[in-house]
Formats: C-alpha cells, structure tokens, sequence
C-alpha cells in the first residue's frame, strides 16, 4: 500500500472520527449541547487529532527509519570481494538501489514476480532487461548484487506493508480510545488545545532542531577541510588560488574582502536613498502617493535576484566602465566591485525604506505633536525627535540588509566576477566568499579533497560572520530601547 | 462646590488672544460653532464641558495646532495682541513658540532631560553660549518645579521620569522657549493625586509670566486653578465669566446642570 494511499486513508479515518465523536457527544446529553462541558466540535476535533496525528507521526518516523535499517542490512550482505578494484561500498550500493528500482519499474509493466525471480538468477537478462526499463548499468552484474538488489526489493516491500498496518492500526486505536472517552463532563476543549499546544512546539522545535542540524553538518565538514588543510593558512593566507591536482592556496581573505567591499557600497547606496524614501513616504507625502509609491517600491524587493544580476551584467556595468573607469583610468572591466554593489544597492532600497517606513510610523504621533507644539518646523521635528526614535528599528533594518548583502550571490556573479582580488580599486572585478562556495561545488566532485571541502569551512565563516552581525543587531537594539522607552 | 478653594480673583482686564465667531469643521463634522472669547493676560482660563463638546478643538485652533490635521478647516478671527494668527503672513511654526501647548499624556521626547528642555531654545536660538542655555534649562526646570528632583541626573533619559515628573518636564519645556500664552489640554488627566496637586500649584505660579489656558474635565481643577472659565457644549460656547460667578451663579441652566453634574 503506498504511503499517498495510507494518508488518505487516515484522513478519511479522522473525518469520521470527527463525525462520530461530535455525535456521540450530542447524542449522550440526548440532544442539549448546553449540557457538554465544551461544544459539540470540540469532542469531534479532539477524536479527529487522536485519530490522525499520532498515526501520521509514526508513518513520517518509520519512512526516515526504514531506508537506514534496510541499507545496514544489505550493505553486510556485500562481501569485500565484490567490490572492484576502484570501486567503493558506496558505489556498489547505489547500484543495488538502482537494480532494485529497474526491477520495480519492469513489476510495474506487468511483469510476473516469478519471472523477476528467474532474472535475479540470470544476470545477463537482467541487465538487458533493466536497460529496456531505462536503467543503464555499467559493467556486467555480479549475481551476489543481484541477489543483494533482490533482497532490498524484498525488504522495502514488507517494510511497506507493516507500515500500513502499524499506522492503520495505531490510528484505528487512537479513534477507539479517543471515542469511549467522550461523555458530557470530560473537557474536551481543553484537551484539544493541549494538544494543539503540543502540536505548536514541535513545529517550533523542527525548526531550531534544522538549525542546530545544519550548523553541526558545517562544523563537521569544516573539522574535515582542517585536518586536510592547515588553518593557519586558511585564515591568515592572502592568496585564493585552488588547483584540484593539489598544491593549492586557499586563503580566505581575498573573497572576505570582497564580500566586505560589495556589501559596504550596496549599504552605502541602499541606506541613505531608502531611509530619505521611508522619511518622505511617511512624514511627508500624501495618503494618495504614500498607497501608490509605497507597494510600487515594494515591488523592487519582488524581483529575483538573477534579474539584477542581468541588469548589473548588460547595463550597469558597461555604464560604468564607459563613463567612470576607463576616464578616470581605473580599469577597463565592466565586471566590477563597483558594478555588483550599486546594483545590490538598488536591490536592498525596498527592504531598508519599507522596514524604516513601518517604524517611522510606529513613533508616536504624541512626540510629533509635541515638537510641533513647541514651534518646531516639519523637517527639525523629524530630524531631531522622530528619527532618533526609531533609530533602533532602523539600525536593526539596516543590519537585515546587510545580512542579505553578505549573502547575495547572483548579483555578484554576474556583476563583480569571479577573480578572488585584494585590491582598493572599486573599478576592478573581484568576487565574495558565497561565489566561490558555489564554484567550489560545481561540477563533478567528490567531498574529499580540500578543495571542495573548503567550501564548508568558507560557509562556516559566512555564519560565524553574519551571526556576529544579528548579535550587534540585538545589541544596539537593546540598548537603545531601554533608553527611549 | 463648599469645599472649594477659590483663588484669588484679581485679573487685568487686557485680552491677550481674542477670538471672534470661530467655526471648526472636521471633514463634514461641525465640530466648533461660532465661539467668542477673550483670553486675558496673566489669568488662568479654564474650559470645561462634557467629552466632545469642541474644548480641546478650540484649544487647538489658538496655536494652529489643527493645521496639522489634514481634514480640519477653522474659520472665524482670531487674533493674538491685534494681530490675526491665521493671517497669511504669520508662520505657524513662530506662532507656535510664541503659545505654547502642554498636552494629555506626558509625551517626552526620546532625548536626555537636559535636551529635552533645551529643545525649544535651541531650534529657535534663543540662546548665544552654552552657559546660557544651561541658565534656561535650570530656570525652566525650577520654574515647572523640577529642578531640585533632576538636578543630578540631567543626562537621564527624559521618558525614565514618573508621570507627574514627565508632565512637569513637558511644562518646562514649554515655559523654555518663552510663550506668552500656555495652552495646556488636560494636563492631569494621567496623573495621580500628588502629582496633580503639584502641577495646579504650578499654573498659578506660571501665571505671573503669561496667560494660561487650561481644559479640564474636572470641575474642582477649573475653580481651584482659573480666573475666567468658559463652558462648552455641543460644540457651542455656553458661558464664559468670572470662574466665582459660573460657579456659584451661572446665568445658563445647561451651565447650572453641568456643574451640578445633571449633564456630562
């Protein structure tokens, strides 16, 4: 039974739930819902939850289980002596998997399972067989993978199977249970938000428990990278050259100067022009303009990244280099630090003028009154009383757009390069450390040599980076609140 | 009313501000119908009339505060010392320092004590030096009864003070810039009994510089503090006189109702 079919089934299972309890209920009172402790929905709801979430729980931890189980077991069946010379344990299970899913497919098409146990034998049918499913093998079958791959077929299937008894019957006990319990005087309303309650945690859990997952998956890879290649040089090496044959020199500076430059210029185009457009759009213009300006700027922070990075590459960059480089001497390259940053600029104006708009206008009208009413002008009662109110949110607006900054990397890829450079010269291509993750990855690798593994160790500093940042953030915005509010 | 402790009743008969058959609108809402009073100088005059009876509008319109309300349209003469104040020639924001506004809630700025009392003298340059400005804030904070409170910390946030201290600092930072008029919109309502105590005692002094003008929903507070009351209702300006005379012997009976608290 597939697993789209076991949850329709437990759906249907709750839905009935719903009905019966809700009935129950009404019916044990013969009628008078005023006498149930909580109304009639909730005992239906609290049978549905009982009915389908434990089930559901249990069907999501038996599908990430039963892969490991089932993988462990096979992969003990594999002796050492059937795997070729360069092969790895790996590489012959994945051909297990592939095995296992060509004979699936040719099951699929009507095959007889007597006939699929005749070809686990045969290995020279089998391969011709899987190649007219579309599985293509590269060297010959050794039978005892075959057999291995029969086995693993076999293993998912009765997997399958007590998957759907197990849920079907954990959700059929929890609707029995959850019924006999239903009686005017048992609380279901409470019972039913506890459950809830529960249900709201392990949501918020999920997602610190990511957090926490991915973190640990960079420290470890980074712990790799190090033991392969000494930190030293990574941190304090000013040159950025990976060659794949070995003999590389991976320091990091060259692309966290990079990094720092591009997103020093985007913030010193997006905070001035989106803090004057936030200022204007809510102290100054009209109800009308603000309606029509307001979502059309929000309109830039819309358009996806790539689209800049477009723009960067056919328009600003050539601008740049025609009017301002090539005049002033500096370069002739229309791929430029300058180029990716104003671009990135323009980009991060909607984030910082429509979070600054919103805080500007949370400062209380109170405070302007009271300027106003001391003979101040428009312009010094925002200069001098509404902009130092805000100053927190604004700082913490500020600071999102350069954790965006820090990360971009289309607009850098296509605007800025992928030269890794130390150099002042805004005119001249360089490029950040999130490119180079990217380019580190590409392509046919294999996670062991230092120069991909470099690319956990550079996301790790991006991290360590950007989460000293949201501290700073957190900080200022602290501190300044205690003082203003 | 027995226990009423009447002040003294001694006023010049000079008007500071008058004002001639103002009407207010609001949108479409009528909201002040052709009101006539004179504020004398250095007398405390007090408005009073049940919520929404247009006091606080006509307050409003004595230093164009409603100016900053898009939908109000104020209509009518109203002139400060001869002078029209709604003459195109005068800059609100002058006329603003000149009539200053305490309001409800004590609304200080986000800004250290000192500052927030050296707002108005700076913004206007009233003051040449530094020493100077600090002889404007201590004597503004010693005229709003503050001064020996906040001496040590002038540097702390202003919005750290109590409630009656922030009314208190907002008043200085009125009484700093000089006005001739105060105008002050229900400058207790926020606050406790003592502290209330301590700003009515501050009115009184205040009135030997310039002319005050305060709306209050209490009717003790009007008798204790004012020389003048006027009462609104309706938008309409009922009576207005010897703050004695309405209370002990109103000419209107709606003023007789609201006083003896039949209406409100």
């Amino acid at each position: 039974m597939s697993v789209g079919l076991i949850s329709l089934l437990l759906l249907v299972l709750a839905a009935l739930g719903f009905v019966v309890g809700r009935q129950r209920a009404v019916a044990s009172v013969n009628g008078d819902a005023r006498r149930l402790h909580s109304l009639p929905n909730y005992y239906g709801t609290g049978v549905a939850l009982f009915t389908a979430v434990p089930a559901f729980l249990l069907m999501i931890v038996w599908l990430l289980v039963q892969p490991v189980v089932i993988e462990t077991r096979v992969t003990e069946m594999i002796l050492p002596e059937d795997i070729a010379g360069g092969s790895s344990r790996d590489l012959v299970m994945s051909d297990v998997r592939r095995i296992a899913e060509g004979v699936d497919v040719l099951a699929a098409r009507g095959m007889a399972e007597g006939e699929i146990a005749r070809l686990a034998v045969d290995v020279a049918a089998l391969k011709t067989r899987l190649a007219d499913a579309g599985v293509a093998l590269a060297s010959d079958i050794n039978p005892h993978v075959a057999e291995a791959a029969a086995v693993y077929r076999a293993d998912v299937a009765t997997g399958r199977a007590w998957l759907a008894v197990a849920t079907l019957a954990l959700a059929v006990a929890g609707f029995l249970l959850a019924a006999m319990q239903v009686t005017p005087e048992f609380r279901a309303r409470n019972v039913v938000e506890r459950f809830i309650r529960i249900l709201l945690i392990g949501a918020s859990s999920v997602a610190v428990l990511t957090t926490i997952g991915i973190i640990l998956s960079l420290v470890f890879e980074s712990w790799h990278f190090f033991r392969l290649y000494p930190a030293k040089d990574f941190f304090l090496s000013l040159t950025w050259a990976p060659k794949f044959g070995g003999g590389s020199s991976l320091g990091i500076w060259p692309l966290l100067w990079g990094t720092l430059y591009v997103s020093a210029i985007a913030l010193l185009v997006a905070v001035p022009v989106g803090l004057m457009a936030a200022i204007y759009l809510s102290e100054y213009a009209s109800k009308r303009l603000r309606g029509i300006a307001k979502p059309a700027l929000e309109i830039l922070a819309g358009i996806p990244s790539i689209v800049y990075g477009l723009f960067a590459l056919m328009t600003v960059g050539p601008f740049l280099r025609d009017w301002f480089a090539q005049p002033l001497g500096l370069g002739d390259s229309s791929s430029s630090v300058m180029t990716a940053g104003v671009v990135m600029g323009i980009m991060l104006i909607p984030y910082v003028s429509s979070l600054s708009d919103d805080i500007i206008n949370a400062v209380p009208q109170a405070l302007r009154d009271g300027s106003y009413g001391l003979g101040a002008t428009q312009s010094e009662t925002v200069k001098q009383v509404v902009f130092p109110a805000a100053l927190p949110g604004i700082v913490g607006a500020i600071l999102m757009a350069a954790s965006r900054a820090i990360g971009e990397t289309m607009i850098v890829v296509l605007g800025a390069g992928a030269a890794a450079k130390l150099s002042l010269n805004p005119f001249e291509a360089m490029t950040t450390v999130t490119v180079k993750i990217v380019s580190q990855l590409t392509g046919d690798t294999e996670f062991a040599s230092p120069e991909t593994l470099v690319a956990f160790a550079l996301g790790l500093t991006l991290f360590v980076f950007t989460l000293g940042l949201n501290v700073l953030a957190l900080y200022i915005v602290r501190k300044y609140r205690e003082q203003y509010e | 009313m027995n226990d009423m402790r009447l002040t003294e009743r001694a006023v010049t008969e000079k008007a500071k501000m008058s004002a001639r058959g103002v009407q207010v609108h609001y949108g479409t809402n009528h909201a002040l119908k052709d009101v006539d009073v004179d504020i004398l100088d250095k007398t405390v005059t007090a408005f009073i009339g049940p919520s929404g009876c247009g006091k606080s509008t006509f307050l409003r319109c004595l230093n164009r505060m409603n100016d900053t309300v898009a939908s109000a349209r104020v209509t009518g003469k109203i002139e400060m010392d001869g002078q029209d104040i709604y003459d195109p020639r005068v800059d609100p924001v002058q006329l603003r320092a000149k009539v200053g506004m305490v309001f409800q809630k004590p609304n200080p700025f986000p800004k250290s004590i000192y500052d927030n009392v050296a707002y108005g003298p700076k913004i206007h340059g009233l003051t040449r030096t530094k020493a100077e400005l600090d002889e404007v804030v201590e004597s503004s904070l010693r005229k709003a009864a503050l001064w020996n409170e906040v001496k040590d910390r002038l540097a702390a946030p202003g919005t750290g003070l109590s409630g009656g201290q922030q009314q208190r600092l907002c008043i200085a930072r009125a009484v700093a810039t000089s006005p001739e008029v105060l105008l002050m919109d229900e400058p207790c309502s926020a606050l406790d009994p003592i502290a209330t105590a301590q700003v009515e005692e501050l009115i009184d002094e205040l009135r030997a510089q310039f002319s005050v003008v305060i709306v209050t929903h209490s009717m003790q507070q009007a008798a204790r503090v004012s020389q003048r009351t006027a009462f609104f209702h309706l938008g309409s300006l009922v009576e207005y006189g010897e703050t004695g005379t309405i209370f002990t012997s109103p000419r209107d009976p709606r003023t007789e109702s609201y006083i003896t608290g039949r209406i409100g």
